[in-house]
């Protein structure tokens, strides 16, 4: 008999729960409307906007990947395919040597393999990879969540704009030097 | 429902039978189906601040039908090591126990499928038939979850249905009868300290009674508090386990059209049946309202059944046969006692 107590408490919350969802106007306006009563968001119908910082998606800024080939590296589930080939560049100063860099040809990420883990964009040196909040790239065939650089270049308009540090942190040194 | 005094006069016998099938079909599968679409789809959605289905048809009113086409098509699997028979014919053993308990019941006064003297006494014997639907389930699989399962599920199963038989005894006593026509009319007849305007619902002087054959009833219908059969988290799904199409849907029907039809037979029991206060208990109208009224009470009582369900967490097997052994049949017994003294003295 002691649990009576306890038992009425729980079937209060479900029940109500229940009052909450069906009339969401309290008792002035007893009126069902579950739908805005509901947490529920309706996805295809309705959108809900993902946090700005939200890990959606990964993103190629393709200018400063090095193809240095540290994310396929360290990619779990080996879902990132890299080819490149090495180039002449101009040299950095006037009357200097030809520099030879590495020319990206292909970046792809197979989405249907990769388990958003973010490693590669840990790992990444040279700020090539971001964390996008874009969510919808769902596609009918397996195959076709292949995506190659221009696809991920795509995405990387709807990175957020890096934030500035708060005052006294340590501030990141960048790597890449300025071409 | 179609005055039966009419058909047993006019039609023939293959008349009266074809439609007293058709009958019972509709109140077995029309019952699981709206319990199925109010309390399993919505009424646990609103309780979880979710919509539950919403796509298939005007607020995903068609979901039952989406479901159940999908269980038609799926393969209709039996293990290798089962025994092939006990395998097969376990659904159909659960579902006919719950077809037969709905052949007692009254939805009006000339609106029933047997008018049996012996009518409440007939429902809780059939009812124990489902037990050994279940019983061949889980021997029959060859799995040992399913094993487990229904052997839980059969000490559970027998020892509520003690306290079920012993709650039901306070209102045979007090009716005078164990025809369930005849417990409406006592019902509708009586009078609550000689005001009659609403009869005298059982539940005013068995609400003890009341409240052991609600526990009991979940029990028996293996949900939540007491779903240490299907347990799933430790048996999978139980003795349903290596069930799949077809003949888990027939688990599932049987499932919730027992719940209904448990529920109408406390309905009769307890809240007067078919009964509407300010009309005569044996107009013709009542054939009519009758059925609806019933429906709401069931749809009612198995409101409090799946509001327990959805609110409170597994019984532990100690726990659930100690409740039954230590609570329910001492207080079902005290209660007899307790009728019967009331019933001579008064």
């Amino acid at each position: 008999m002691a649990l009576v107590p306890g038992l009425i408490k729980g079937l209060g919350v479900t029940g109500g729960t229940l009052l909450r969802t069906v009339f969401p106007d309290g008792w002035k306006k007893p009126i069902p409307n579950p739908v805005k009563g509901a947490e529920t968001v309706q996805y295809p119908h309705e959108k809900e906007a993902p946090p700005p910082r939200a890990r959606g998606v990964i993103a190629l800024h393709e200018e400063n990947c090095t193809a240095c080939m540290l994310c396929a590296r360290e990619c779990p589930d080996w879902c990132i395919y890299i080819e490149g080939h090495k180039e002449k560049a101009p040299p950095r100063r006037a009357g200097g040597k030809p520099r030879q860099v590495n020319a990206l040809d292909r970046f792809d990420i197979d989405y249907a393999l990769c388990m958003y883990c973010g490693i590669c964009v840990e790992v990444c040196p040279f700020e090539a990879l971001f964390w996008s909040p874009e969510y919808e790239f769902s596609e009918p065939r397996i195959a076709d969540l292949l995506h190659d650089k221009s696809r991920l270049a795509e995405w990387m308009e709807t990175v957020p704009d890096f934030e500035a540090y708060e005052a006294g942190a340590e501030t990141k040194v960048k790597k890449v030097p300025p071409t | 429902m179609i005055d039966a005094t009419i058909l047993l006069g006019e039609l023939a016998y293959w008349q009266q039978t074809s439609l007293r099938v058709v009958g019972g079909l509709a109140a077995v599968l029309l019952i699981a189906g709206t319990l199925v679409y109010l309390h399993l789809f919505k009424l646990v959605s609103f309780m979880q601040s979710r919509l539950g289905p919403m796509e298939a048809g005007p607020f995903g009113s068609l979901q039952l039908l989406a479901e159940v086409g999908k269980f038609l098509q799926k393969e209709d699997l039996v293990p290798r090591k089962a025994d092939r028979f006990v395998f097969l014919a376990a659904p159909f053993v659960v579902l006919v126990s719950t077809f037969l308990l709905v052949v007692v019941v009254p939805w009006g006064p000339d609106a029933w499928f047997v008018d049996s003297d012996i009518g409440i006494y007939l429902a809780m014997a059939v009812s124990s038939v489902s037990v050994i639907g279940i019983l061949m389930a889980g021997w029959g699989s060859a799995s040992k979850y399913s094993l487990l399962g229904g052997l839980r599920a059969t000490g559970q199963l027998i020892a509520y249905e003690l306290p079920l038989i012993l709650a039901v005894i306070g209102v045979v006593i007090q009716a005078g009868t164990m025809n369930m026509q005849l417990i409406v009319t006592a019902q509708a007849d009586g009078a609550i300290f000689g005001w009659d305007g609403i009869g005298n619902p059982y539940i005013l002087t068995q609400g003890v009674g009341f409240l052991l054959f609600m526990i009991a009833m979940q029990a028996e219908l293996t949900q939540t508090p007491f779903d240490m059969p299907i347990a799933e988290s430790e048996l999978v799904t139980g003795y349903m386990t290596e069930y799949s199409g077809m003949r888990f849907l027939l688990f599932f029907i049987g499932e919730f059209a027992t719940a209904g039809v448990f529920s109408a037979i406390a309905a009769v029991l307890f809240l007067g049946g078919w009964y509407v206060p300010g009309i005569d208990s044996d107009d013709n109208i009542l054939n009519v309202i009758g059925p609806l009224v019933m429906l709401t009470k069931v749809v009612g009582l198995t409101f409090l059944v799946f509001w327990f369900r959805f609110t409170f967490p597994r019984f532990r097997e100690d726990q659930l046969q100690k409740l039954a052994w230590k609570v329910l049949i001492p207080v079902a017994l005290a209660n007899i006692v307790a009728t019967g003294i009331l019933k001579v003295a008064f």
